[in-house]
């Protein structure tokens, strides 16, 4: 059996990889797909834990969290729609209606 | 064996995932979001987690995944389309930072829970751990309240979704 930290090291790594596509990217699609990444992370981080403490209880976490992750999804893409339908762009610098 | 498997599988999933975050049309990103979903999916077999490996498949690879692939191809984007990247200084800023918060997790890993679980173990586990057994009882009793709330998220959701896409009446 391997130990946690494997996992713990995977989950990280992954996160890591979804903040350098926040920070590094312009596409706001792609930025999304970043955020969807770090999301799963913490998933695996969940699940390991919830393997290696032997509570449940994690499992049932990272469920609730899948149906989040699919209400944020349904309603960033709605957004990402509508901002496309107004400004003919997916680049995130031309998302400036609230600077000052 | 399995850390064969876990090594397998750990590369596959890192190097779609940057592979996600690298790639310029965004079709072949969400594409490779795919494959680091489903290689997750395994790893979540190998935890125990067959339940949510399979709701893994279902509703991220599937589902979110096909409704991102619906958005992309919606918006029917031009190659010019795509965007230009940040400039030099903010990427490579990016990349360090990223790099030393991944160094920082790895240190507090390190640090704090090693001490009590590296190289231990798991524990053994009760029958059907992970199975929907297990978890449906444990949503519809200790966590009913939560359970209950996400349907009314969900709902939110799917009024916002239709409010916030449709055109200007």
């Amino acid at each position: 059996m391997l130990g946690l930290n494997y996992y713990l090291i995977l989950g990280a790594i992954l996160f890591a990889i979804g903040t350098i596509g926040v920070l590094t990217r312009r596409n706001i699609l792609i930025i999304f797909m970043s955020i969807e990444l770090m999301l799963n992370a913490v998933n695996l981080t969940f699940v390991a834990f919830s393997r290696y403490l032997d509570i449940i209880d994690g499992q049932v976490m990272v469920f609730i969290f899948m149906t989040v992750a699919a209400a944020e999804v349904a309603v960033g893409l709605a957004i990402i729609v509508a901002f496309f339908r107004n400004k003919k762009s997916i680049n995130i610098d031309d998302l400036n209606l609230m600077k000052w | 064996m399995e850390l064969i498997i876990f090594l397998i599988i750990a590369i596959i999933s890192a190097v779609s995932a940057f592979l996600v975050v690298t790639q310029r049309n965004v079709i072949y990103s969400a594409l490779f979001l795919i494959l680091t979903l489903c290689s997750l999916a395994i790893l979540y077999v190998l935890l125990n987690a067959p339940f949510l490996a399979a709701i893994q498949i279902i509703v991220y690879a599937g589902a979110v995944m096909v409704l991102f692939l619906f958005v992309i191809m919606l918006l029917n984007l031009k190659k010019d389309e795509f965007g230009k990247d940040r400039k030099r200084i903010q990427k490579s800023l990016g990349i360090l930072f990223a790099i030393l918060f991944l160094v920082e997790i790895a240190i507090s890993i390190k640090l704090g829970i090693s001490r009590d679980f590296v190289g231990s173990a798991a524990p053994a586990l009760e029958k059907g751990f992970g199975g929907p057994h297990l978890l449906g009882e444990l949503l519809f009793t200790k966590y009913l309240l939560p359970f209950e709330l996400t349907s009314v998220l969900l709902l939110i959701a799917i009024i916002g979704a239709i409010v916030l896409a449709k055109k200007k009446v």
